[in-house]
């Protein structure tokens, strides 16, 4: 019981603070350095410590330090409570979805059996639809709450745009679900250890249809609707300052992250190497032992997870910095008139191949 | 839906965009009247970079309205410079050397490239291609650098004199401008790439913004806006001044007078406006760039300091001004956004007595409210980007 309770924290506290601790302040840096590359600039570099620059490392210490001492400002005639409550909601749901996915598989450690993910739900695609969903409420609130025309347009905006995509986000996981015939993210994970039945060869239109409803959900760039700098001055968080627009920017950086994972688990075979089935990389490390081979493998695994991940993540930012933004309109238009019918064919010829196959 | 609509209460939402709101730069009002996203009302406001330029001209000599003229569209100063000059000129009937005409053609198009460019670019950027915008950026500065090499000035560049100009051009300028195109045109390519074909970006223009012959006309567009409504009209083809009749280049126009086929036209004017500059420059002749006439250019310092009469003239010119004979003038050019027309009159005096400018971009932000009623909220973008509306101009 104690071992188990151990593990949890670990595990618990090794997600928080990759998470929280290292994507969410370093993807800003990610996000400057990247565009600057992509765009012939330097990019962040004018932060240092005692003449150290380190490529603009330094900038998200300063950020936060800037952020920390900003006013913490609630417009006149706003609502004060939901006005701060709006950021929360929108940050917290994305720290917790990453619970459910599985970033190592199953080891026997001393006699103890250790299962790489935090909680290892039987609905855990669901959750993540769940979770994934309340951080709607948290735009819609500060759009609501801010008392500003633009924010409201931003706020009706997220409403509409992230429900929408929920459906037909729900509608293109679907075919993935039927094709493993489960919801468990472990179990999903653990069913593509053969390179040749990765969710991406399985599903190749899911995938494609699942990636563009992600960043919808997310709301970035070409999908930046919500918070569209051109139209809206910035959306729903126009009104916010200091530490509260942080939370709504670290909720849209984990949510890249979360997006990559959950991209990771279902389509590119979560932590397993390409053509390496776990017995082979068990046996490749015999030489340390049963307790140092399983050990071996973990970080291996989880370390293949990780640059999937990262793999994700920079194809998001590519993805944001390229494309131009949609109309509002047209954003509905994709998503209800192409991606929700093509879903629904997908789901359709996989049902007969699934009914086929069996 | 109808009968739905019908009992619930609504009520119009009318929000203030700008004057300072990301989309409108060079400073203007919107009063837009919105039903759920869509457009009801949009009203203009202007003026808010009104700088009294008229009233300054007529405290000016002649020579001194030229730096003013840099002012008005400040992304094509060079333009500005030229047909200020012009007008002067053809007012006191003055012929400027062959070789001034012919940089004068080159200053007007790398001004007319580089407006070109920023139009592009800063429309780019507000659909949200920020790449676009940093590459369209960098050919600027590119051609920048030789606007610099040329006059001296990157933005406000004051080149132009009356009579003449500043300069000669400067040693190495041919072979600077070779290396200088051909990477404004391999980032032109990547624009293309990365614009035209790109389904987004066309969904976002197409269609939005249109404008029929007729009514473009009635408004008084003139420039890439007009073009791109199918009418063929550019004051350098129809009246052309300077050489540009010796010049072999072709007017794009365009069909269907929406914001894709402005941005296509503007598109393709930077390419032909590269094509005058090089024709220019192979066909530029030797000789002098100043007129001869000492009442109305300086003469070269050496003769200042050295002949007596040439110091009269200085001393005159520089203390009272110029004096074109009495009378008025209008003459216009082709600006980056259409027909930049100066209306002068002279009484006489080394002051203009007035000094009108007709702004290109005026028309085009009167249109707005027509060319964007009925449409969403998000069509004010491209609409107003592919206009163009510079308020130093505009306002003045």
């Amino acid at each position: 019981m104690a071992a188990e309770l151990i593990e949890s924290i670990v595990k618990i506290l090794f997600i928080f603070g990759v998470n929280v601790g290292f994507f969410s302040p370093i993807l800003g840096w990610v996000e400057r350095k990247q565009s600057a590359i992509m765009q012939d600039r330097v990019g962040a570099n004018r932060a240092d410590v005692f003449g150290f620059r380190l490529i603009g490392l330094f900038h998200p210490i300063a950020d936060a330090i800037k952020v920390l001492t900003k006013e913490d400002f609630v417009p006149d005639g706003a609502d004060k409570l939901f006005h701060t409550l709006a950021p929360f909601i929108s940050l917290t749901p994305a720290i917790i979805t990453f619970a459910v996915i599985p970033f190592g598989g199953h080891y026997e450690i001393f006699g103890h059996s250790v299962n790489l993910v935090i909680a290892d739900l039987d609905v855990g695609m669901l959750f993540i639809f769940a979770f994934g969903s309340l951080a709607t409420f948290g735009a819609v609130l500060a759009g609501w709450a801010s008392n500003n025309n633009w924010s409201f347009l931003g706020g009706l905006r997220a409403a509409a745009q992230m429900l929408s995509y929920e459906v037909a986000m729900g509608l293109t996981i679907i075919g993935v679900i039927m094709v493993f015939g489960t919801l468990k993210l472990t179990e999903i994970g653990a069913m593509q250890e053969n390179f040749f039945r990765w969710g991406i060869f399985l599903q190749p239109i899911g995938f494609i249809l699942f990636f563009t409803c992600a960043i919808a959900e997310n709301k970035r760039a070409p999908f930046d609707m919500a918070e569209a700098e051109s139209e809206l001055i910035a959306g729903y968080f126009t009104e916010y300052s200091g530490l509260k627009f942080v939370m709504f920017w670290m909720g849209e950086f984990l949510e890249i992250v979360t997006i990559a994972g959950v991209l990771t688990t279902l389509f590119f075979g979560a932590w397993h190497l390409p053509f390496v089935t776990d017995q082979m990389l068990l046996s490749f490390f015999s030489f340390a032992g049963p307790n140092g081979s399983n050990i071996l493998a973990m970080l291996v695994n989880v370390g293949t997870f990780y640059a999937k991940l990262i793999f994700f993540i920079w194809l998001q930012m590519t993805i944001r910095w390229t494309l131009p933004r949609f109309r509002y309109d047209q954003v509905m238009r994709l998503g209800w008139k192409m991606i929700l019918p093509i879903s629904l064919i997908n789901i359709f010829i996989t049902g007969i191949i699934v009914l086929l196959v069996k | 839906m109808a009968d739905l609509a019908k009992d619930l209460h609504t009520e119009h939402m009318v929000m203030n965009m700008g004057p300072s709101h990301p989309v409108t730069h060079g400073t203007v009002k919107f009063m837009v009247t919105l039903d759920g996203e869509t457009i009801v009302d949009l009203k203009t406001n202007i003026g808010y970079l009104h700088r009294g330029f008229e009233k300054m001209c007529e405290n000016g000599t002649w020579e001194q309205v030229m730096p003013y003229t840099d002012r008005l569209n400040y992304v094509s100063p060079l333009i500005n410079n030229v047909g200020y000059a012009l007008a002067v000129e053809k007012l006191i009937d003055i012929d400027v050397p062959d070789r001034c005409k012919y940089i004068r053609v080159i200053a007007s198009e790398l001004a007319r490239i580089s407006d070109h460019y920023t139009n592009i670019a800063a429309g780019g950027l507000e659909l949200g291609a920020f790449t676009a915008f940093l590459y369209f950026v960098e050919a600027r500065e590119l051609v920048w650098d030789l606007i610099e090499m040329l006059t001296g000035g990157r933005v406000t560049s004051n080149y132009v004199r009356i009579g003449g100009l500043k300069n000669d051009i400067p040693d190495g300028f041919k072979e600077k401008t070779q290396d200088v195109f051909r990477r404004c045109r391999e980032l032109w390519t990547d624009i293309h790439k990365l614009l035209t074909k790109n389904r987004i970006f066309i969904d976002r223009v197409r269609g939005v913004g249109t404008m029929p012959p007729d009514e473009a006309i009635a408004y008084g567009f003139t420039g890439p806006c007009l073009r791109a409504s199918g009418v063929l009209y550019d004051v350098r083809k129809a009246h052309p001044y300077l050489v540009y009749d010796l010049m072999d280049f072709d007017i794009p126009i365009g069909e269907n007078g929406d914001n894709f086929d402005r941005y296509l036209v503007r598109m393709e004017e930077i390419n032909q406006s590269m094509r005058i500059v090089e024709q220019a420059l192979e066909k530029m002749p030797k000789g002098p760039i100043n007129v001869d006439m000492p009442q109305y250019r300086w003469q070269a310092k050496n003769d200042v300091y050295n002949k007596i009469e040439s110091l009269i003239f200085h001393f005159k010119t520089v203390t009272e001004g110029i004096k074109p004979p009495p009378g008025e003038i209008y003459l216009a050019v082709e600006g980056g956004n259409g027909e930049l027309g100066f209306y002068l009159v002279s009484d006489g005096s080394g002051k203009p007595y007035k000094c009108r400018v007709r702004p290109p971009c005026f028309p085009l932000t009167a249109a707005m409210p027509r060319m964007v009623k009925g449409g969403f909220l998000a069509d004010i973008i491209p609409t107003f980007d592919m206009i163009n509306m510079i308020g130093g101009e505009c306002d003045r």
